[in-house]
């Protein structure tokens, strides 16, 4: 209905909608972008050249959203079994010696003009694989389904955790778990999962490095190697914790800037935020963020098939994800896995996956009308 | 590929999605509220908490020592002074491998064992981020050198810090003492904060005794650091309070008068004045260079001072216990007037001999003085006289009259560490030595010998006292503390000590008329050195044994070892009737008091009083 209105009478929303475009999911997102420029610029110690840099990202990345946007979700749906195959396929290579070793992980491929990161692929194209899947059958989804999803989501997961990615992992692993969630499945095989989680804990724990089983460790107790492992979270806590209610204004974190804490542009950029705009700053952030997950619901809602739905669904509540992991990392409520904070954090690749599931987003929503005439 | 045919119930699916999406974003919600309530908790429940120790993260204290005062003598002549010099200093917080570094600085710097065995001690004892010397006084040579290296020393720096120099050198050392690292003892004892960027402290001497004046107040600077330990900038600066100036009473050109007096002689000449007690001359001779103690003197120069015969560490002034000789007749002699003895008079023959004892008490003049009363016995030291009345006075009373004076006591001077010298009793024999007293060693402490033993500075002392007609002070060396170099200097204030008084004043005049005889009478034994004084000086010589002459034994100065023969000792005052100075001169090995020690006495004496005319 609201839609229909604008329609109606916006010339400026048709113009939108003829270009696929979302604008209440664009405004969000350029909102959300803008604060992490200005908190970038505070947290690279104010280094224009790296402000230029994410800008450029940020265009490509919006860019390319844009471009994803026009395919409509018909093409994506048939070309889902062959991405995720390539993905898959790609994955394997990383671990079977075609990777780039960097800092300890094998996690990129080397194409010559880029590197390049097969699990980005994963991250899009598991929840896709799922969404196809399910969109076969009636819903919910009976018992045998619902394990051949667990065997999509596994293998990928495993292939991942094994570079070793494991935030990586973790995120690709839940996007495909909010799929066979969003499906409707049973709550007594969502408790009867939980329980399986939980039992298969120490299986993760085998397949983790000593590295990530320190910062497992030293999440429990991070007093207890102040200067080591615990160090990122120990300073990311002062650095928030000293921000206070309104913050010590912008350039001012003298944590952030006195370089007490690691990391500060890309995964712990939350802290240099916390400490230089407070609790309300934080506030008005992930309200920004509540926003978009809103919309992207509110799109999956709106979707007229289950593919669109379930793939629309499972990117938001993946994108609402990353950013618990990662403000949940940053403040010691949960270990260090290192995720980024979408669209603030420094960095390119995951900024662009992360535009790809925008794309589809906007695509899900501006050819719905087109689908259903 | 089989299918499963399933009817899609559109509206139901879309009805449970819908649901499912409602229950997402309401969990969702939950887990916002959750983080925002983990922020509530850091940023407003712990926001103290983290804020204090965000401070303490940013900030980091730096200590400034403070520039240690000067010393000048009485008349404003630079004794102890700062000069800058370079060091080398590491921070142990930037140095990832100690032992490395320290092995590759020595490959560019000259540092010795000593220097990093000290360096070692004294890193375990400051914080980490503290920087501490490892080498002082770099050439320039040596600071190019590590210039060019710098690069591959992290933590490793040099610096510009003020080094004690004392212009005298070895003229005021046993006076001035010096200053050096500070050691494990100490480190104990100071206040750690106050010390925290001081390198130095005071080892002996005024250095020592002033230590508390002379170093002032730790600064200290708040400068914002980076995780790396590096100053970004200063926030906050307290400024270091430097130490005050010292005006010392020691003048020092009358010092080197009296070192140039004593000549080849090891010595002591102790000069002060009898009314305030201001000490103007406090040398002990030989002494030595105390720079190199500063910065840290090789070991194979400080083994060469230490053994040296010469002694030339030994602070002869204060720690020199001296028999004093025929110095104590006028001590002894007021002390008989005082028991009611004064009228006897003794026959001498050149020698005395106790009833029942045939052993004979020589007299310094083998034919004797003949009838010899008390101011004969003074002008002329006649031994036998003394004898005499040290038999009648007895050992007890000789010893509660000479302790009025201070002799077997410290005189309180202002500087650590003097020793309190001898005067015997009964009661001390038996309590340290064990045994009895006898009535032969009653006679021999008449004349100042046997167990009595006296410092320099005491005997200067109990002459001013003399002087003064029983008026006693505190010797002090300390005249007058200065905050800074343009504020009113304090004058340290005098401290007067329980006077004596006698029974009869007229006593000091007698004996005090006999101590001028003694310069300026036909007789007296130093009559050439009072010879041709504008003033009228008090004087008595001594000679004291060092060595015991065989009872048949003719003693032969030149035949004995140098260090055998006896020590040349003097006390005088002047002018008689209204002292201005009291001096105490010892001349070790230097023969009669009269042809050594008295001239010199003489001669400061007339700079002293006469320089201005």
């Amino acid at each position: 209905m609201l839609e229909g209105y604008q329609s109606r009478h916006s010339r400026g929303f048709s113009i939108a909608r003829s270009l696929h475009i979302d604008l209440t999911l664009l405004v969000g997102l350029l909102m959300i972008a803008s604060l992490g420029l200005v908190i970038l610029y505070s947290a690279s110690n104010q280094n224009i050249d790296i402000i230029y840099r994410q800008l450029t990202r940020l265009g490509v990345a919006f860019g390319i959203m844009l471009i994803i946007a026009q395919v409509p979700p018909r093409q994506l749906q048939f070309w889902t079994p062959w991405l995720f195959g390539i993905g898959v396929i790609l994955l394997i290579a990383v671990l079977s010696g075609f990777g780039v070793v960097s800092k300890g992980a094998q996690r990129w491929l080397d194409l010559g003009l880029f590197r390049f990161q097969p699990s980005e692929i994963i991250k899009i194209t598991l929840p896709m694989m799922l969404a196809w899947y399910l969109n076969d059958a009636a819903l919910p989804p009976r018992p045998k389904r619902i394990l051949v999803c667990g065997l999509l989501i596994i293998v990928p997961t495993l292939l991942i955790a094994k570079q070793p990615d494991l935030g990586t992992a973790l995120l690709i692993a839940s996007s495909g778990v909010f799929v066979i969630l969003l499906s409707g499945i049973r709550w007594r095989f969502v408790f009867a999962s939980i329980f399986t989680a939980v039992a298969a804990a120490p299986l993760l724990w085998y397949f983790m490095h000593d590295y990530q089983r320190r910062r497992v460790l030293t999440f429990l107790n991070p007093e207890n190697d102040p200067l080591g492992a615990g160090w990122h979270i120990v300073q990311s806590k002062i650095a928030i914790g000293s921000g206070g209610t309104y913050g010590k204004g912008w350039l001012n974190g003298s944590q952030s800037h006195l370089e007490f804490l690691p990391e500060r542009s890309t995964d712990f950029i939350f802290a240099v935020y916390g400490e230089e705009f407070g609790l309300m700053g934080v506030v008005v952030l992930l309200l920004m963020y509540l926003f978009v997950i809103a919309r992207g619901l509110y799109i999956a809602a709106q979707a007229q098939d289950t593919f669109g739905r379930l793939l629309a669904g499972s990117i938001a509540i993946t994108f609402f994800f990353s950013i618990f992991v990662n403000i949940g990392m940053v403040t010691g409520l949960l270990p260090v896995v290192g995720l980024p904070l979408p669209i603030v954090s420094y960095g390119g690749t995951s900024m662009v996956t992360l535009m790809i599931a925008f794309g589809i987003l906007m695509s899900v929503h501006t050819h719905r009308k087109l689908l259903s005439q | 590929m089989p299918r499963y045919l399933t009817i899609k119930d559109h509206a139901r699916e879309t009805h449970l999605f819908g649901q499912r999406a409602v229950i997402a974003f309401v969990i969702i919600v939950l887990l916002m509220l959750t983080i925002v309530s983990r922020l509530v908790y850091l940023q407003v429940i712990n926001h103290e908490h983290y804020e204090t120790l965000s401070h303490k993260n940013r900030v980091k204290i730096v200590s400034v020592p403070p520039t240690r005062g000067l010393i000048y003598d009485r008349n404003g002549v630079l004794l102890a002074e700062n000069i800058p010099s370079f060091s080398l200093e590491l921070t142990p917080e930037q140095v990832s491998n100690m032992d490395d570094t320290l092995s590759r600085l020595r490959k560019i710097i000259a540092i010795s064992d000593e220097d990093i065995e000290h360096f070692l001690r004294l890193i375990k004892q400051k914080r980490r981020f503290d920087s501490v010397p490892l080498r002082f006084r770099l050439n320039e040579e040596e600071v190019a050198r590590f210039a060019v290296n710098r690069y591959r020393f992290p933590g490793v720096d040099i610096e510009a810090r003020l080094i004690r120099y004392y212009p005298r050198g070895k003229l005021g050392v046993h006076v001035i003492g010096y200053v050096g690292r500070i050691d494990e003892t100490e480190l104990q004892r100071i206040d750690n904060a106050n010390y925290s960027a001081t390198t130095h402290i005071g080892k002996l001497g005024v250095e020592r005794s002033y230590e508390d004046i002379l170093h002032g107040q730790v600064g200290f600077q708040e400068a914002e650091v980076n995780a790396q330990g590096r100053t970004l900038r200063i926030l906050n600066e307290t400024p270091a309070i430097p130490g005050k100036n010292l005006y010392l009473n020691i003048d020092i050109e009358m010092q080197a008068l009296a070192d140039r007096a004593l000549g080849k002689y090891r010595g002591s000449i102790v000069a002060m004045a009898p009314k305030s007690g201001e000490v103007l001359t406090l040398l002990s001779k030989p002494g030595y260079d105390p720079n190199p103690f500063v910065t840290g003197i090789d070991n194979k120069s400080y083994q060469a001072l230490r053994t040296s015969k010469d002694k030339p560490l030994f602070n002869r002034s204060l720690l020199g216990q001296y028999p004093p000789g025929s110095t104590v007749k006028p001590f002894i002699g007021l002390a008989g007037l005082e028991a009611g003895l004064g009228k006897q008079s003794t026959f001498c023959p050149g020698w005395y001999e106790l009833q029942g004892d045939d052993h004979r008490y020589r007299d310094w003049k083998k034919q004797g003085h003949g009838e010899t009363d008390l101011d004969v016995a003074i002008v002329e030291s006649c031994d036998v006289y003394f004898y005499e009345l040290a038999h009648r006075l007895k050992i007890d009373r000789i010893h509660d009259f000479m302790i009025r004076f201070g002799f077997g006591q410290k005189t309180g001077i202002d500087i650590i560490g003097e020793l309190t010298g001898l005067m015997p009793s009964a009661d001390w024999k038996r309590r340290e030595r064990r045994q009895a007293w006898f009535p032969g060693e009653t006679l021999i402490t008449g004349i100042g010998q046997g167990f009595t033993l006296t410092t320099p500075l005491q005997l200067a002392s109990a002459t001013a006292t003399l002087a003064m007609h029983g008026q006693r002070v505190q010797p002090n060396v300390l005249h007058a503390t200065q905050a800074s170099a343009d504020s009113e200097p304090v004058l340290r204030e005098t401290t007067y000590l329980k006077p004596i008084e006698l029974k009869d004043p007229a006593h000091w005049h007698r004996i005090i008329h006999a101590m001028t005889r003694v310069m300026h009478s036909e007789r007296g034994t130093a009559r050439r050195s009072g010879a041709g004084a504008k003033y009228t000086i008090a004087g008595k010589t001594g000679t004291a044994q060092v060595f015991g002459v065989a009872q048949d034994a003719e003693y032969e100065a030149e035949e004995l070892d140098e260090r055998l023969r006896d020590h040349s000792l003097f006390i005088a005052f002047a002018p008689a009737e209204d002292p201005q100075i009291a001096i105490a001169v010892i001349a070790e090995n230097a023969g009669s008091g009269s042809a050594t020690a008295a001239p010199i006495a003489r001669k400061l004496i007339d700079y002293y009083l006469l320089r201005n005319q």
